[in-house]
């Protein structure tokens, strides 16, 4: 024994444990691998969910949030009166900043036709605060509402906000459907939940 | 005739969507002067083949790290690999995903049958733990972006002392333990949230994240790489897989002169003195194999121990998933149910989902920590034991060499070293 020096017990002790940790990575891998999908997954928010409570604007790891509100222009009913868009018990509608409910002055409103007017989101402004989501929704057709815009969102493995929301809202996606826009009658399913 | 063709066409669209949008207060209006209908954007996240692109980085990063420092031994080509990890992974990438955060994706996967790991964030957690099995942590040397950043920043290391340094070693277990829980629970990814340098990779984040991953850069010039050493979870699976890996990266090119320079230049206290031959009598030995023994057979008491402590606690544990803390605070106290400023207890009371409802979930929630507490504490009771063990062995080693668990692989030694091959 004394000349094959090249196998002590050393390397017995050394082969063996590596062996063993290497199958158990590959069976942790293979257990893994049992769950894994090929899909990429991304953070949404669910309109349907959501409460408006105001988190979205706070809680996010960017600042400004990532989420933005977003207007499904289908469902809105382009009012005079925008419950999004004025602070309530607002009588003249003019868009003086102390009228508005949006503390970023964020909704562009714009004249079309006698009487009703476009809503348009600048998501430059926006903080995603939702005060005007809670408006058009209690006053309104609902057709403001909270999503995470992909072109920001740093996709955390955890959102931050996903943890603190009261409502459970924010889920993970797949990619390929990012979005869960309001009242989007072609892409399905949105519709039954209203 | 153009301008009434599509005049009618959206009048008939308006109607269709009129008698869809039954249910709404206020109809959408026919417009009479053309008015189009801007689109609601949607800008696309990023492409989930860049995803793979990703992992194929990884894969390249860690080759050639390990070619250069088993093969080339070269501590420069390490440095620039680094830098390169901090720009792409760290600063272009925000550091996520990375390897250390997958331990809670791996984990959920195997506990929640509803959540689906992403292939490449699985290929995170494997790849960099294969490459340990073969070559050692040469993760921690040019992949890993957490540890590029304070690597970079190492100015002037201080030397620890090695009682201070198994007791804080210690640290990861806990860190890696209650990870795992949490995650396996699907109460919180504790790494993510207190991840302190993906702050600064985004530039951006809540001012704690910055101030603690500031603080640690500021440690980090005293005390080298303070999160690898201390804290980071990945870094105890890696150790396991490194110290037993199938090559390493060797100090000398051939033959130790035992002139202790490289021990002066590693930053992390990672390399082994060589043994005394003096110490090594037979009477130490022989007590010291006795001792060995002795602690041998107390680790299911330290097991047994540790899993009562843990699994006690698993009330104040479980408190950090929030069904179980809204639960709990709906119970002790009920006059919170009129506070309409306690956002988490009006949206769940706007829920309509019962009380009952949510103590079961909870009471579920807190069986499964209870359950997680026994294994968590067992484990650590046999990692104290081990190390209390580990004490007792002195091992024949006449060279100086890096301590194949806890060298990064940095390839700062291999630079001191005199020896010419």
């Amino acid at each position: 024994m004394a000349k094959n020096k090249e196998y002590t017990r050393r390397d017995f002790i050394q082969r063996g444990a590596r062996l063993t940790l290497g199958l158990s990575l590959a069976g942790v891998g293979t257990l893994a691998a049992t769950h894994a999908g090929k899909q990429k997954y991304v953070w949404q928010i669910d309109p349907f969910k959501c409460t408006q409570c105001g988190r979205c604007a706070t809680d996010c790891v960017l600042s400004p949030s990532a989420v933005k509100c977003v207007h499904a222009y289908d469902l809105c009913g382009y009012c005079d009166l925008c419950g999004g868009y004025f602070k309530p018990g607002v009588t003249k509608l003019e868009t003086g900043a102390e009228k508005q409910l949006c503390p970023a002055a964020a909704i562009e409103r714009k004249y079309i036709e006698e009487p009703y007017f476009e809503y348009i989101i600048n998501e430059e402004l926006c903080i995603g605060c939702a005060k005007c989501v809670k408006g058009c929704s209690s006053f309104g057709n609902g057709s403001l509402h909270l999503q995470i815009r992909h072109d920001l969102c740093v996709n955390c493995n955890e959102c931050s906000i996903a943890r603190v929301c009261p409502s459970d809202a924010i889920k993970r996606v797949p990619a390929s459907e990012p979005y869960i826009i309001k009242g989007d009658f072609t892409a399905g399913g949105g519709a039954e939940q209203v | 005739m153009k301008k009434l063709r599509k005049f009618i066409l959206f009048i008939t669209m308006a109607l269709v969507l009129v008698a869809v949008n039954a249910q709404q207060r206020f109809p959408k209006p026919e417009f009479e002067t053309g008015y189009e209908q801007p689109d609601t954007t949607t800008p696309e996240p990023r492409a989930a083949a860049l995803e793979y692109v990703d992992v194929f980085i990884l894969l390249a990063v860690l080759a050639l790290a390990s070619w250069f420092a088993v093969k080339k031994r070269s501590r420069r080509g390490i440095l620039w690999l680094s830098v390169f990890t901090l720009i792409y992974f760290g600063f272009y990438r925000n550091g996520c995903i990375c390897s250390i955060g997958s331990i809670q994706n791996v984990t959920l996967a195997l506990f929640d049958p509803a959540y689906k790991i992403s292939i490449t964030v699985l290929a995170f957690f494997l790849l960099p733990l294969i490459f340990a099995l073969f070559y050692g942590r040469t993760f921690c040397a040019a992949a890993c972006p957490l540890g590029a950043i304070q690597d970079l920043l190492v100015i002037q290391p201080i030397s620890v002392s090695s009682w201070v340094r198994k007791t804080l070693s210690f640290i990861p277990h806990v860190y890696l333990g209650l990870a795992v829980l949490f995650a396996a629970t699907g109460t919180d990814f504790i790494i993510c949230r207190y991840d302190p340098f993906v702050g600064i990779f985004r530039m951006d984040g809540p001012y704690t994240m910055i101030a603690l991953g500031i603080a640690f850069l500021v440690l980090g010039m005293f005390f080298a790489r303070p999160y690898c050493r201390v804290f980071c979870p990945y870094g105890v699976l890696l150790g396991w897989m490194s110290r037993f890996s199938r090559k390493h990266l060797t100090i000398t090119a051939s033959k130790c002169i035992q002139c202790k320079l490289c021990t002066t230049s590693c930053p992390f206290d990672a390399i082994d003195e060589p043994v005394d031959e003096k110490v090594r009598t037979e009477k130490t030995i022989q007590s010291n194999t006795k001792r060995y023994l002795i602690f041998g057979l107390l680790l299911p008491v330290w097991m047994l121990v540790g899993g009562f402590a843990v699994s006690s606690a698993h009330v104040l544990l479980s408190k950090a998933h929030p069904d179980v803390y809204l639960a709990e605070l709906l119970i002790t106290r009920p006059e919170l149910k009129a506070d309409v400023d306690n956002l988490d207890i009006q949206a769940f009371l706007e829920s309509g989902k019962s009380m009952d409802q949510l103590v079961e979930e909870a009471a579920l929630i807190r069986t499964k920590f209870k359950k997680g507490g026994w294994i968590l504490g067992a484990y650590l009771g046999l990692v104290l034991g081990i190390m209390i063990m580990n004490q007792f062995v002195l091992r024949r080693h006449e060279d100086y060499e890096p301590h194949k668990g806890d060298c990064f692989s940095c390839g700062r030694c291999m630079d001191y070293c005199p020896v010419v091959k």
